[in-house]
């Protein structure tokens, strides 16, 4: 295809950016106008997308720097997370229709500079390209956070961005020392690139400090559950939803393919902090008084399973991880949504403010309880698909930290539950939570969307697999050499001489009992 | 035998620097300053026009020995024009800007733009001219006294005002310790190598140093790092900075450094080309230490212009990175380093002088600015860029001034070092986006309603362009002269 797709899904926000910024109120509308036609770019690009044809599509390169070039081009894996921001983008739009008040263009203007980054990112063919989006989106977010977040938003902008920055600051260095030795700055052509061992390690260090910080993992989350509450409900939206995933994604397309023998050399340490993050942060996420909070903590476990399943190096562990990472990016996202609503409403995020909303909203109470079911992995939902193929995939390299990991889930529906019991169900004990309306058609139109895509991943997830199944069979071709021995020694047994239910056996050997 | 047809025809444009001070001084001393403005417009052509002498020899890069000028006293290559080029623009900008500050309240009891200031700011170009294509220590010297003389008055030319003065005298007397340690260097290196042109004193330093030579180097090299003002010879800097007026101020953060960094760099390949091993290790410590004082005097910082001082001082670490890495990489990443600095601090400097009360008072502390994102959205926004550059944040020009320096440095087998330096940025980007939190994050001040010219804004807006996103569109032709400079420059090595 010749049309420049990808550029035209980056132009059409940055236009919409530049006009935001001049527009004042008329802002909220040019800026939904723009999202929604890059959504619907990208409904052309996914229609368009050939799946089983070449592992990079719709390319372009130009060359207008010295030092490096525009280099754009996806495969299925960029091109689902492409389509997560472009999807979550317009109901981010509509999330701060009424919520803010001041400063409105500069807002919208803000979230459109973050689509072009967010887009950037994942379309970027070039490592450095690749980096200056990565690290571009610091300035908005950062704006997003201090202009338009709560009362303690200094704080917590200052420490979202210096965090991720001294993070990501050793990634470059890393770059240039893997650029003069490959010779080239393209990503296809570096994911080939052997590496020498030895300098695998280090190159691996600094490109986890960076990714590390931005999934976040124990002990690097600190900044999040700040940045969480913080942040307005688009604001957390777009966290939760897309900037997480940069993390995942630059695993997936950095650390796995370019460095596989230093990915199974650390892939305990990955375990070891993942473990600890699905249990303590889940045990932190029960206690938690402020929803949005609990949420981000809830965030931190979940993001815990996308990393094992990454490191687990086989097909279903990378499947799973990909999976839970849109559907965190849905579910999260949403659940953030759900605090935004009857925060604007109250104006406070405590729990204890409110309980038995589903008296009184009673669509409210379904929306939220579908996300929620779907953010504990209730099968039908999109979570549901995930957790159990990136704990598939453990359990064939570590039954142990499939065990503990699993406990996440036990633990996840207990902390959703107990706070959907809060604030849904049980009396009305506050006079004024129990005064508040019913969602709006506005709210509608941000809910519905999401709860519908949640269904279609939870019940026919091959839409989503499809086109990312065969950079994921080629990824594990390249990195399954490295894969660390594995514990759980699956080994296919041979087939029942009779039925499993036959009434008379004589031998109790057998694999199953 | 001198061709002083072909020597003369190579400085052309010192000598047409030259003849404008000297008539415009005569104007300056008889007409007095009511003509200051025809004098400042007209020296403003004459930069204008020196500027363009230097473009031809820009485009097509001269190195080798038909740049050499007076036998060997001066060196015409593409390293001396791109950093020619440089040091015209910016003292173009920082003449346009003057007017308007010294017409104003700001400029205290002697309101009214003087006419010897762009006389001035002419010699001191001129002697800028002169340091960037010596070729022999007696040029060096003479050009850099010509420059920080009249930097001295300059500094000081608010007779009146108390801070003005004391900045006045700090430099000087500062200044004056620098020359000397120079000169004290330079009558060693000619003592014991016999001979004061760069070739010949490079010739007498081949094999092992002696102690007198060593020491000769060394001296060397800690005056031109005073004129640098590179850590641990910077204290003078944010006292000047904070003391001199604003439009001096920019016009000293921006040419004189120019300069003095390039003739910092020619030295130190010219004359100690082959003694690489015996000056790095000194350049890459005062590189580290610059970027990290350079960031932590910084953090407690309330005014402005102290703080900026600061991070011209962190800035001058990242430079002299791409020096002390000696590779043409480094040479050429240091030039796109220095213009991209240039434009950076211009535009700061003027955003900073566009930060005004009705009356023309300039506002110079955190607490000025404070929401200025609400009542000055539009310096606010340039501001916001400009920081977030000086900050190294990408997609900002800012970045690619790091980017250049640090892969430089990488590909030379120095990772510790950039790694050092890039986890300093970090501290750095503390105090930058404490300007931002400033502007945006804070409740509005409301103080600096004035109004700016034309010429403030255009400034501004020109600069703004040059280091956002756009300004990527620059650096294939950047990049491009930079390495024809760098090549010119390592032809004697």
């Amino acid at each position: 295809m010749d049309f420049p797709i990808l550029t035209t899904m980056m132009l059409v926000p940055l236009a919409g950016a530049i006009a935001c910024l001049f527009a004042g109120n008329a802002s909220r509308v040019i800026a939904l106008g723009a999202t929604l036609v890059t959504f619907g770019l990208g409904v052309m690009l996914w229609a368009n997308y050939e799946i089983g044809g070449a592992q990079w599509q719709f390319q372009e390169s130009y060359e207008l720097v010295a030092g490096f070039s525009y280099a754009l081009g996806i495969d299925g894996i960029a091109l689902m997370l492409i389509m997560l921001s472009v999807f979550l983008m317009p109901i981010c739009i509509l999330a701060s229709w009424e919520g803010i008040t001041k400063r409105v263009g500069e807002y919208m203007a803000a979230f459109l500079f973050m689509e072009v980054l967010m887009i950037g990112t994942f379309a970027a063919q070039d490592i450095f390209l690749f980096y200056i989006m990565f690290e571009a989106g610091l300035i908005p977010m950062y704006l997003i956070i201090g202009v338009w977040g709560g009362d303690n938003r200094i704080y917590a902008s200052y420490k979202f961005f210096l965090y991720t920055l001294l993070g990501s600051v050793l990634m470059l260095v890393a770059m240039f020392w893997m650029v003069a030795e490959a010779g080239t700055s393209y990503i296809p052509a570096l994911m080939e690139y052997p590496f020498p061992g030895g300098a695998q390690t280090w190159l691996w260090l600094a490109f986890f400090a960076s990714f590390a910080v931005k999934v976040p993992m124990w002990p690097f989350h600190t900044w999040l559950p700040d940045a969480h509450v913080q942040a307005p409900t688009a604001g957390s939206v777009i966290l939760a939803g897309v900037l997480l995933k940069l993390g995942g994604y630059g695993f997936i397309r950095f650390s796995l393919p370019m460095f596989p023998e230093a990915s199974a050399d650390f892939a305990w340490f990955v375990f070891i902090l993942s473990m600890i993050a699905v249990v303590y942060t889940s045990l932190v996420a029960l206690v938690q008084a402020d929803m949005k909070k609990l949420i981000a903590y809830s965030s931190v476990a979940h993001m815990a399973i996308v990393t094992v399943g990454l490191f687990a190096f086989n097909v279903q562990g990378l499947e799973g991880a990909m999976i839970v990472m849109l559907s965190h990016g849905l579910v999260s996202g949403a659940l953030f949504l759900c605090v935004g609503v009857i925060y604007d409403r109250l104006h406070t995020r405590e729990i204890e403010r409110y309980g038995g909303l589903s008296i009184n909203m009673p669509y409210y109470a379904i929306f939220f309880l579908l996300f929620t079911m779907a953010s504990i992995g209730l099968p039908g939902t999109s979570g549901f698909v995930g957790e159990f193929l990136s704990l598939a995939g453990i359990y064939q390299t570590s039954s142990l930290v499939a065990l503990i990991c699993t406990t996440g889930i036990i633990l996840g529906a207990a902390y959703m539950l107990y706070l959907y019991r809060r604030v849904a169900f049980g009396g009305q004990k506050n006079p004024d939570a129990a005064a508040m309306s019913d969602i709006t058609v506005r709210e509608w139109a941000m809910m519905a969307p999401i709860a519908a895509v949640v269904l279609w991943m939870g019940v026919y997830p091959e839409s989503f697999l499809a086109p990312m199944r065969a950079d994921i069979a080629a990824l594990d071709a390249q990195i399954a050499a490295a894969a660390p021995a594995s514990d759980a020694e699956l080994a296919a047994g041979d087939p029942r001489a009779e039925a499993a239910n036959a009434i008379e056996y004589d031998h109790a050997e057998g694999e199953g009992h | 035998m001198i061709d002083f047809a072909s020597s003369f025809a190579l400085v052309m444009p010192e000598l047409l620097l030259t003849a404008a001070g000297l008539i415009l001084l005569l104007v300056a001393a008889w007409g007095g300053d009511k003509l200051a403005r025809p004098v400042a417009i007209l020296a403003v052509s004459a930069l204008f026009g020196a500027g363009v002498m230097t473009v031809p020899g820009l485009h097509f890069g001269v190195d080798g020995a038909d740049t050499y000028a007076f036998g060997t006293l001066m060196k015409v290559d593409s390293f001396a024009l791109f950093s020619k080029a440089l040091i015209y623009l910016a003292a173009i900008g920082c003449l346009i800007v003057a007017p308007a500050f010294f017409n104003s309240a700001a400029a205290g009891a002697e309101r009214g733009l003087r006419a010897e200031y762009p006389v001035l700011v002419l010699f001191a170009t001129l002697g800028m001219s002169i340091m960037v294509s010596a070729s022999d220590f007696m040029t060096l010297y003479l050009g850099l006294e010509l420059n920080s003389l009249a930097a001295y008055v300059l500094a000081s030319i608010l007779r009146a005002d108390q801070r003005s003065a004391e900045a006045g005298l700090k430099y000087f007397v500062l200044g004056a310790l620098a020359s000397g340690i120079l000169l004290y260097g330079m009558s060693l290196l000619y003592g014991f190598t016999g001979g004061t042109d760069f070739a010949s004193v490079r010739a007498g330093l081949e094999g092992e140093l002696s102690t007198g030579q060593l020491f000769g180097l060394i001296f060397v090299m800690a005056g031109l790092a005073f004129k640098i003002a590179a850590v641990p010879f910077h204290m003078w800097t944010p006292d000047v900075y904070e003391g001199a007026p604003t439009p001096v101020t920019a016009f000293f953060a921006t040419a004189p450094k120019v300069a003095a960094v390039a003739l910092t760099a020619r030295v130190a390949f010219e004359v100690f080309g082959g003694q690489v091993l015996a000056w790095q290790q000194i350049v890459m410590f005062a590189a580290l230490a610059s970027i990290v004082f350079g960031a932590l005097g910084a953090i407690g910082q309330e005014n402005l212009k102290r703080l900026l001082a600061y991070s011209s001082i962190n800035n001058i670490g990242f430079i002299l990175l791409g020096l002390a890495v000696a590779s043409p990489a480094g040479a050429s990443a240091m030039l796109i380093y220095l213009f991209i600095y240039v434009a950076m601090s211009l535009g700061s400097f003027v955003a900073l002088l566009m930060l005004r009360s009705e009356d023309g008072n300039l506002f110079e502390t955190f607490g000025d600015i404070a929401g200025l994102a609400v009542t000055r959205p539009a310096i606010a926004w340039c501001l916001l860029l400009l920081m977030f550059s000086l900050a190294g944040i990408p997609p900002l020009l800012g970045f690619y001034s790091k980017f250049v320096v640090f892969q430089a440095t990488v590909e030379a087998g120095l990772v510790v070092f950039a790694a050092i330096a890039i986890a300093a940025s970090v501290i750095g980007a503390f105090y930058y986006i404490k300007f931002v939190k400033v502007m945006f994050f804070d409740e509005p001040a409301g103080v600096a309603t004035g109004k700016s010219g034309a010429a403030h804004w255009v400034l501004l807006a020109i600069t703004a362009v040059i280091i956002s996103p756009l300004g990527y569109l620059l650096t294939p032709s950047l990049t491009d002269l930079a390495d024809k400079a760098a090549r010119a420059l390592f032809m004697a090595v």
